[in-house]
């Protein structure tokens, strides 16, 4: 925004402008650089040259392990136990599953709507896997991958997908908008990037804790958004808040080639997200996101930089592919071709790359996938079907939690609405939520 | 007004700024006065009842605590008291800090002098300019249990962060359901209102906008004693609070405010002066010129008005100002900002709501407020609600029903 207001009195006299209190810079004469407060170590030229993005190669893509599941990077040694990598790949079986389960579900109008987050398990279990249970975590809503990592139960997917009375969200938010306060996992809104700029304050709010109680431990936050995202005004606002105030944040973005029908092409012209990175000042690594071991490598690291100089954010684009739609409520066919994604479903998938590094070592097989998926199902099946037959929230839950406590305007609008259930008994449903209308009293 | 800047590069000593604030509405460059007006007089704040130009009339408010009541009190103007209970809320809580453009140096409006020196700039700090960024990551500091003041240089400029304030802020709690996590902690302050020259960008009160909102509470003071009370609540309540601040006032408002902490209670309204014949609604700046305009009319057609300041216009405390028409009959209802969905619209809508009310009326609800227009430089004399206006509203209300 534009401040013009210092500027109304037409009659004010310039040297009563204020002056310059946070810099002492002046240019020198015969200096070989700049010496301009925003921009000081900067050489002169004398060729009249653009910066031409195009003649920069684009920023490499960090990977461990190739397509055969195979080490590449010579330094490359896993640092899990053989148990901790088939938890982990089971993570990211599971989600997978309840994918396919919950995809199904709702083309049969069980639960409202459903996102997958095929192709993309091992940025989100990967990732999660390299941070500290304390580590905050915000999420944009295809990160199954990071609640399942960190502990979020079957029972708590199920419950928050049918909204049912177990569900945290109290039946108000739309499927795969989870949260957990245990898990440290804000929850899960819909309007795109929002979530980026309130993990710079959160990742400030952490340091500042610390530093007035030395005896908590060192904590980051991680921030997940899809490269669309990125082009929200928040997205810019989130990276330069945090590089100017010294936030310990781990931006991490899931770059998957789509958002919804937009391919990147239209969505930007630079080299990817991660290129902008270096633009705010910002630690900046590209990895490929199939690769299990890059991801968790990368995230590794990262956590130890944002915690480097009193804190610092990071910039981690991960590259995947969208394999699947959008959501239930999108037919990708309608913008792109079947064979494209049937290529990298069947030629590169993190699943199956993880998946044939833990056979190359011996520790996985067909017997092993076989029973694992199996289990998973039933675990699945079972657990949809309990939480498909739970009652719904209260009919109070509407009302409450919009202000601490209620206000007088509510509670007469909650004994309206019972009023106007007693009197027009069959216009509403009320049986399935949990106490009928009995909720709505005044308490 | 003067430009805040001007003020920085003088650095008056504090007795000069009062002798300026006197000033202000008299030498205001743009807006001035017919020769013969008898109603839009510049409101002299040196003499009206509405501050405490004493000691005791400061600590005779019988919503302050004792212990205050028996303490001293300092003149101060609107930005000092601001001032005064920012500094407050920072030494009674770690938890809480601030940040905004150029709040670091003291702020525009001098709001936050010697804050970042005192209170150290991890507390008290700039941030870039970008209000979406500002309270993207002011809701995100009070997610994780601090309680934020963050600053919008004006609240013109609130607009960029619109979709923070009301997608994210307002339902953080709602969403997050028995996760138990809000942002409740926050505080947004934003200068707002008429200032005689501001024009499209530095004039507007976008307090209706914010009342539309489940989960915020938007609040506006009339004066320094409020500002400190209302502005304190905010900090402490555990709902996040868009505190508006008359910028017009900020130097033009002086009185003898309670040194001790104190705060005032949210979504209660008060009765600044009793009547029987008409109840005036209002809050904020124009407040004071109702009381000029109930002045001349009690005067002139020998009724009594009763002035109701809403002080919380969201949620707003309807049992006050029911209390107050049933008694009265009549209700006008004045602010600055546009009549279209304004809060006058929501006032005489509860008003013909309630049956107890309604048919106590003995006149439509009359709304003086802002036209439906911008604020056009050379025209705000015109567009705000003045003297005359309300003046003309409570005769009307009287005379002609």
């Amino acid at each position: 925004m534009r401040r013009a207001f210092s500027r109304i009195p037409a009659a004010q006299p310039r040297s009563l402008l204020p002056r310059r209190f946070s810099s002492s810079l002046s240019q020198r004469p015969n200096s070989q650089h700049v010496s301009f407060p925003g921009a000081v170590k900067s050489d002169f030229t004398n060729s009249l040259q653009f910066v031409h993005p195009a003649k920069i190669a684009a920023l490499p893509t960090y990977r461990t392990i190739d397509q055969e599941g195979v080490a590449v990077d010579a330094d490359f040694v896993p640092d899990l136990t053989d148990a901790e990598v088939e938890k982990l790949y089971r993570d990211m079986l599971f989600t997978s599953l309840m994918d396919l389960t919950m995809f199904d579900a709702q083309r049969q109008g069980r639960v409202s709507f459903y996102m997958v987050s095929a192709g993309e398990e091992a940025v989100c279990v990967g990732s999660a896997s390299a941070l500290k249970q304390e580590d905050v975590v915000f999420c944009q809503y295809r990160e199954q991958g990071v609640f399942k990592q960190r502990g979020f139960t079957t029972k708590e997917f199920m419950s928050q997908l049918f909204a049912n009375k177990n569900d945290p969200g109290k039946g108000r938010n739309m499927p795969v908008h989870y949260g957990s306060k245990k898990l440290n996992i804000h929850s899960i809104s819909s309007p795109l990037a929002t979530q980026l700029p309130q993990a710079s304050g959160a990742a400030y709010a952490l340091k500042m804790q610390r530093r007035q109680n030395p005896s908590l431990p060192p904590r980051v936050v991680a921030a997940y958004f899809g490269e669309g995202a990125a082009s929200e005004g928040d997205f810019h606002a989130a990276l330069n808040i945090a590089a100017t105030r010294g936030c310990p944040v781990i931006f991490i973005c899931r770059n998957n080639g789509y958002a919804i029908s937009t391919p990147t092409l239209e969505q930007y012209r630079g080299d990817g997200i991660a290129s902008r990175g270096i633009g705010y000042g910002i630690d900046t690594i590209r990895v490929d996101g199939n690769d299990f071991w890059a991801v968790r490598a990368a995230t590794l690291r990262a956590r130890e930089i944002a915690l480097q100089d009193g804190g610092k954010p990071v910039l981690i684009e991960a590259m995947t592919y969208r394999v699947s739609h959008h959501s239930t409520s999108d037919d990708s066919f309608a913008y792109r071709a079947k064979v494209e994604v049937e290529d990298w479903k069947r030629r590169d998938n993190p699943i199956g790359r993880l998946r044939k590094w833990m056979e190359n070592k011996g520790i996985w097989s067909e017997e092993k996938e076989q029973q694992a998926r199996l289990a998973i199902k039933r675990e699945i099946l079972v657990a949809f079907k309990e939480a498909e037959r739970e009652k719904k929230p209260e009919i109070r839950q509407m009302f409450e939690d919009v202000y601490e406590e209620m206000t007088p305007d509510l509670i007469a609008q909650m004994q309206k609405l019972r009023e106007i259930i007693d009197k027009y008994p069959e216009e509403y449903d009320v049986a399935e939520f949990d106490g009928g209308k009995s909720s709505l009293e005044k308490r | 007004m003067k430009v805040p800047r001007l003020i920085l590069t003088a650095r008056p000593s504090p007795a000069a700024l009062l002798c300026r604030a006197s000033s202000v509405v008299s030498r205001r460059f743009y807006s001035s006065h017919p020769p013969n007006a008898r109603l839009n007089l510049p409101i002299d704040y040196t003499s009206t009842p509405i501050l405490a130009h004493h000691a005791q009339t400061a600590l005779g408010n019988p919503e302050l605590p004792d212990e205050v009541r028996n303490g001293p009190t300092q003149r101060m103007n609107l930005f000092q008291a601001i001032n005064d209970a920012l500094s407050t809320a920072l030494s009674e809580d770690e938890r809480v800090m601030i940040f905004g453009e150029d709040v670091a140096f003291g702020g525009v409006f001098r709001c936050t002098m010697k804050l970042a020196e005192t209170f150290g700039s991890d507390r008290v700090f700039n941030t870039p300019l970008c209000e979406q960024g500002i309270m993207g990551f002011a809701i995100g500091v009070a997610a994780e249990g601090m309680r934020p003041v963050a600053e919008i240089q004006f609240a013109d400029y609130v607009y960029p962060a619109f979709d923070q304030l009301v997608n994210e802020a307002a339902k953080f709690r709602y969403r997050d359901g028995s996760c138990g996590r809000s942002v409740g902690g926050l505080t947004v302050r934003m200068p707002c209102g008429g200032v005689g020259h501001g024009a499209l960008y530095h004039s507007q009160s976008p307090e209706a906008l914010f009342t539309h909102i489940p989960g915020l509470r938007v609040v506006m003071p009339r004066s320094p004693i409020q500002a400190k009370g209302l502005l304190l609540s905010a900090i402490r309540s555990n709902d996040p609070v868009v505190f508006m601040e008359p910028k017009i006032l900020y130097r033009a408002a002086v009185e003898q405010v309670p040194v001790g902490p104190y705060v005032l209670p949210l979504s209660k309204a008060e009765i600044m002066r009793s009547g029987k014949d008409v109840t005036i609604v209002s809050y904020g700046q124009p407040l004071y010129n109702c009381w000029a305009a109930i002045e001349k009319a009690e005067k002139d057609l020998g009724i009594t008005v009763e002035l109701i300041d809403l002080r919380t216009v969201y949620p707003w405390d309807k049992e006050t100002v029911f209390t107050s028409v049933q008694k009265t009959g009549r209700c006008i209802v004045v602010h600055e900002s546009m009549v279209n969905a304004g809060i006058g619209a929501e006032v005489a809508a509860s008003i013909q709501e309630d049956e107890k009310t309604f048919i106590r009326m003995e006149a439509p609800v009359q709304r003086v407020a802002g036209w439906s227009t911008h604020t056009g430089l050379m025209y705000e004399r015109f567009n705000m609600p003045d003297v005359a206006r309300i003046y003309d509203s409570i005769k009307k209300a009287v005379t002609e029903y």
